[in-house]
Formats: C-alpha cells, sequence, structure tokens
C-alpha cells in the first residue's frame, strides 16, 4: 500500500526537524519525538485488541473529564450558564478561563461522577438547550476575539422525547454552522467519547485534536453491532470493523494530530495528561491565532469540505 | 454504567414492508403500478405517501427536459475495508444493481415553471438513502453549482442517516454539507429543503434543517435519533406523533407540512419569492 498523505506529512515533518540544529533544544526534541510516535502510529496497523482498548479506556470510570481538565488548564475560570431561552444542561460545559495568559472560551460535554451527577449531567449526552448554550458563548467569543477551544465527551447527543420536540437534529445542524462561520480560532479535542452527531456539533474546529485512547465514531460499537449483527454483545466486532481509534482517525485525515497520554491511559496520573493536553492545544493556537478571521475560515471550510474518499 | 447506544444512523432497514409495494400501509387499498405513479405515490383513499424514487421526483418537479444531471461519474469506495455481515463493496454492488443509481442522490440543474434552480435529490432505495462520502460530495458540488450558476438549491431528502459502512468519515459528511451550505449563504443563494419520510440521524443533523425554508411531506418521520433507541434509552412512553413532520410543525422546528400533489406549485412560489433567474 502506498503511504498515505498524512504519513508523507509525518515523515517530512520529521525529516525537516531531524535536520535542523539544535537550535531549540527541548521544545524540538518534543516535537520529534511525537512526530516519530504518531509515525509509529501509523506504520503499526491497530489490531482488533488495541481498538477495543481505546473504546474501554475512553470509557473508563476514572478518565479525566472535562471539568477535571478545565482547572488544570485554565486560569479565572468562570463558568457560564444557560441558553438564554429554556434551560441550563449540565451535560454541557461553557465558560471563560484564561490558558497561558489569554483569554478563551471552553465549551465541552461533562460526564459525571456519581450516580447523581450522572443523572443531572445525563452521561454527558446533551439536549438540544446545551448546543444552544455552547453557540451562545461561541458567538460571544467571536465577538470578542477569544479562541475556542473545544473538549468533546459524549456517548452521544441525548434521545430524549422532549430533545426530539426542542430540535435536537436541527440544533446539531446550526451548532456546526455557527462554528463554519467563526472568525476566531477554534480547537477541538475528542477527550473520551467522540459520539457522532452529539460529537461533531462542537467539533468544526481549525485544528482537531483526539487523546491516544479518545474514541471518535458515527455510531457507538453497541449501535453498530446492534444493526449489522443483530446483537449488541457483537461490539468489539463492530468497533474492529469501523476503527474509532485515533491512529484511524488521524490516517483518513478527520484529526490533525494526536494528543499523548501517560502510559496506562488519562486516567492513571490526569495531571500529566492534562500536561500534554496543554501542550498540544497551546502549539495548535500558536498556529492559528495571528491568521486572519476570514482565512481561518476559508481554511476550516475548505478542510471539511475535502473529506470523504469516493471514486 | 449502561450501555448508551445513541448514533445518527437509525439503520438502513425500511420499516416491515406491507403484503405488496402497491398496497397501502395505512389503510390497504391496492393499486397498479400505473395508478400510483399517476398519482405521485399518494394513496388516493387516505393520503399516505408511499416511498418516491428520486427519477421519479425529479421527473416531476424539473420542466420537461430541463433536468442536466451533475457529478455522474462518482461512486462509493470502501475506505475501511468493512465487512459485517457481508461486505461493504457487495452491499453496494447489490444497491447499484437494484436501483440503477450511482449512490443515494442525484444532483443537476433544472428550471421549475421556467425558473433555474438546482435539484439535490435522495433516493431511500440506495442503502436507505444513508449518506456516506459520495452524498456528501454530491450534495456538495450542488451547493457550489447553484452559488456559480445563481440559483436557489432545492433539497428532497429521504434518509435513515449517515452511512456505518464508511464509519467516521460518514460522520464527516456532516460538517463538510454544512460547510458546503455556509459557502452557498455567502454566495447570497438559498436552500429550500424538502424533508420526505424519513429524513432522520445525520441528514436531519446536517444540511437538511439548514434550509432557509423547511418543508416536509406529510407523516415523514424526522427524529434525530429512532423511536426505538429513545425508548430504550429513556424508556419514557413515546407519543403518537413521535418525530412525525405534523409533530415537527407544532413544536416549530419547520416551515410547513406540503402534500406531495402541493409540492411543485408551492416550490413554484419559492422561487418566484426568492427572485430565481428566469
Amino acid at each position: 500500500m502506498p503511504p498515505s498523505e498524512h504519513e508523507l506529512r509525518l515523515r517530512e515533518r520529521l525529516g525537516r526537524l531531524r535536520n535542523m540544529p539544535l537550535l531549540g533544544g527541548a521544545k524540538l526534541s518534543g516535537d520529534l519525538q511525537r512526530f516519530q510516535k504518531q509515525l509509529d502510529r501509523l506504520q503499526q496497523e491497530a489490531t482488533d485488541e488495541e481498538i477495543w482498548r481505546s473504546v474501554q479506556l475512553a470509557r473508563h470510570d476514572n478518565r479525566p473529564y472535562t471539568l477535571d481538565y478545565v482547572e488544570r488548564l485554565l486560569d479565572d475560570w468562570f463558568e457560564l450558564h444557560g441558553d438564554r431561552g429554556n434551560a441550563d444542561d449540565g451535560a454541557m460545559v461553557v465558560g471563560l478561563g484564561k490558558l497561558d495568559g489569554r483569554t478563551v472560551a471552553l465549551v465541552g460535554q461533562q460526564k459525571g461522577r456519581d450516580i447523581k451527577e450522572r443523572a443531572e449531567r445525563r452521561f454527558g449526552m446533551p439536549n438540544p438547550e446545551g448546543y444552544r448554550k455552547a453557540m451562545r458563548v461561541m458567538q460571544l467569543a467571536d465577538r470578542h476575539g477569544f479562541p475556542v477551544l473545544s473538549l468533546v465527551d459524549t456517548p452521544g447527543a441525548y434521545p430524549g422525547v422532549a430533545a426530539e420536540q426542542h430540535g435536537q437534529g436541527g440544533t446539531i445542524a446550526s451548532s456546526q454552522a455557527v462554528m463554519a462561520r467563526l472568525n476566531v480560532p477554534t480547537v477541538a479535542c475528542v477527550i473520551g467519547e467522540g459520539g457522532s452527531g452529539g460529537a461533531i456539533a462542537i467539533a468544526l474546529a481549525d485544528r482537531v485534536l483526539m487523546q491516544e485512547n479518545a474514541i471518535y465514531s458515527v455510531i457507538s460499537p453497541e449501535g453498530c453491532a446492534m444493526i449489522l449483527w443483530r446483537d449488541a454483545g457483537e461490539a468489539k466486532k463492530a468497533a474492529a470493523a469501523f476503527k474509532p481509534d485515533a491512529a484511524h482517525c488521524l490516517e483518513l485525515g478527520v484529526i490533525d494530530g494526536i494528543v499523548p497520554e501517560p502510559p496506562g491511559g488519562a486516567h492513571t496520573d490526569p495531571d500529566a495528561a492534562a500536561r500534554l493536553l496543554k501542550e498540544s492545544v497551546a502549539e495548535a493556537l500558536e498556529e492559528l491565532v495571528d491568521l486572519p478571521g476570514d482565512e481561518l475560515r476559508r481554511r476550516r471550510r475548505a478542510k471539511f469540505r475535502s473529506l470523504g474518499v469516493f471514486a | 454504567m449502561a450501555e448508551i447506544n445513541v448514533s445518527v444512523e437509525t439503520g438502513d432497514e425500511p420499516p416491515p414492508p406491507p403484503k405488496h409495494p402497491n398496497t397501502c400501509p395505512a389503510c390497504h387499498s391496492h393499486y397498479r403500478d400505473d395508478e400510483l405513479a399517476a398519482a405521485l405515490w399518494v394513496c388516493a383513499h387516505c393520503g399516505y405517501h408511499f416511498a418516491m424514487r428520486a427519477r421519479a421526483r425529479i421527473d416531476h418537479l424539473a420542466d420537461d427536459g430541463s433536468f442536466l444531471e451533475e457529478a455522474t461519474e462518482l461512486h462509493s469506495e470502501d475506505p475501511l475495508g468493512f465487512f459485517d455481515l457481508r461486505p461493504y463493496t457487495e452491499r453496494l454492488a447489490e444497491a447499484e444493481l437494484s436501483t440503477g443509481l450511482a449512490d443515494a442522490m442525484v444532483i443537476g440543474q433544472a428550471t421549475l415553471d421556467g425558473r433555474g434552480c438546482e435539484l439535490a435529490v435522495m433516493d431511500f432505495s440506495f442503502m436507505g438513502g444513508s449518506m456516506g462520502s459520495v452524498v456528501g460530495e454530491k450534495f456538495s458540488r450542488a451547493c457550489d453549482s447553484a452559488a456559480e450558476r445563481g440559483v436557489p438549491l432545492i433539497s428532497v431528502t429521504s434518509s435513515g442517516g449517515a452511512r456505518m459502512q464508511e464509519g467516521i468519515l460518514a460522520l464527516m459528511q456532516l460538517p463538510k454539507t454544512v460547510c458546503a451550505v455556509e459557502d452557498l449563504r455567502d454566495a447570497g443563494q438559498p436552500l429550500l429543503s424538502v424533508m420526505a419520510h424519513p429524513t432522520t440521524g445525520g441528514v436531519l443533523a446536517s444540511f437538511s434543517t439548514l434550509g432557509d425554508v423547511l418543508l416536509a411531506e406529510p407523516g415523514a418521520l424526522m427524529s434525530f435519533a429512532g423511536p426505538r433507541v429513545v425508548q430504550q434509552i429513556t424508556k419514557e412512553k413515546l407519543p403518537e406523533d413521535f418525530g412525525l413532520a405534523e409533530q415537527n410543525l407544532r413544536f416549530g422546528n419547520i416551515d410547513a407540512i406540503v402534500p406531495r400533489p402541493e409540492l411543485r406549485e408551492k416550490l413554484s412560489t419559492l422561487l418566484r419569492l426568492f427572485d430565481a433567474p428566469v
């Protein structure tokens, strides 16, 4: 099989870094390591077992959630609430904070830790009110020139009667449309489950990252197994077939980079996981902040419009 | 944690078929092929809307001889080497043979009552109208064609959602088509969206609901999650008209429900209102 475009791009960047005189020191060798690691991942096809391990780690009970990263990444965190129409959805967290001294707007799904919080936050599955809350804050960011950081962690948008009545599908479409129109830099990172429409609603970003053990998929493995195998128990087979792991997403051009996790997964050392996440996000933002808004928008749309494989 | 099963895909299997495809599932009236075609696949007795194939829809909406199909060369690939009970490539070949279509959407230039427009019409018979890379690309090109020619885009959707067999790339057709609509908007042209039964999952959660005007056919299911999924997860009792066009109209999610025999006339009016070129 010929090397994919992404492999070539990584190789090219890797080669450039290797040949550079060591001026940048630590930063440079960090990049080198990261690219080498991504390249290694691309070269060795993830096995079915590894894919399933990602599914399990992405859903691990102790995996850091959005607010765990917020407290480690952002200073002066100020949470904002409500969609200004109907409700304040606990499954979606939004607010403002300082990332390395720069004000950013944060949006992200939030799962709960204990039974009570899980119910309140609906396992991180937002209602349309949650997406409207996110849109409101993204538009606020647009007005004030704040970059948007989006942390994606949801099994999917909430499939409820009221959610449908209040326009779940249309709201997910509108949220993407808002992101396609923003004039500020946007970085999204899938930190756990990137579940379907509920995830892409806040992931139409200039740079899309995925943590090493996160998953990003069109359907849950159980849902896919139910429909195609008529048996939710075949989830492992389904996951192996549709490949929701970070390495495959990178290979398909769906994401721009993989954020490394501490050995054993993000839950083993949330502080280290947050440090690694912050590095990648800061690096991505650095590449974007000097671009004019219309140029960001043009490139963002061109990127998403190029996705797909056909003959 | 309970297993959670949420997706933009509500399955590519149509609901259990009636005894005969020409038998109305609502009132059991039975029709000959030519009777159904003459009635635009609407039950003369109870008004039930049968599925309408993409080519028939285009023949009905476009002025005679005005339709010029575009992007006919596009075919699906199998980026994941997807294999469930059968390989994806086999399902594709079978769908192509049985429908005579290259994929689940047909696009092209047309006039309607003499006014220029672009049509993007889906066909549920092709793998449940599921949206994969080809549908995303065709819709995207339809937006560009409309923008270049300065005409409105009319989309007619009928889809179970994203095409699972293309994995994450199928999900990426949501942002892709959304970006295409935003580019169309920047070019100053409207999207007139007609949602036929069913318009669910990923197609509902992307371009179809971004229309400047949203129309639906009577009885069309328009829900993000399928009724079965909602029931399984929430254990809620579903209202009788759950997710249907009628409920969506009541809750303010769409502009109008238009019975199929009136659709052409309504679209013609809208093309006049949006000053589509003659």
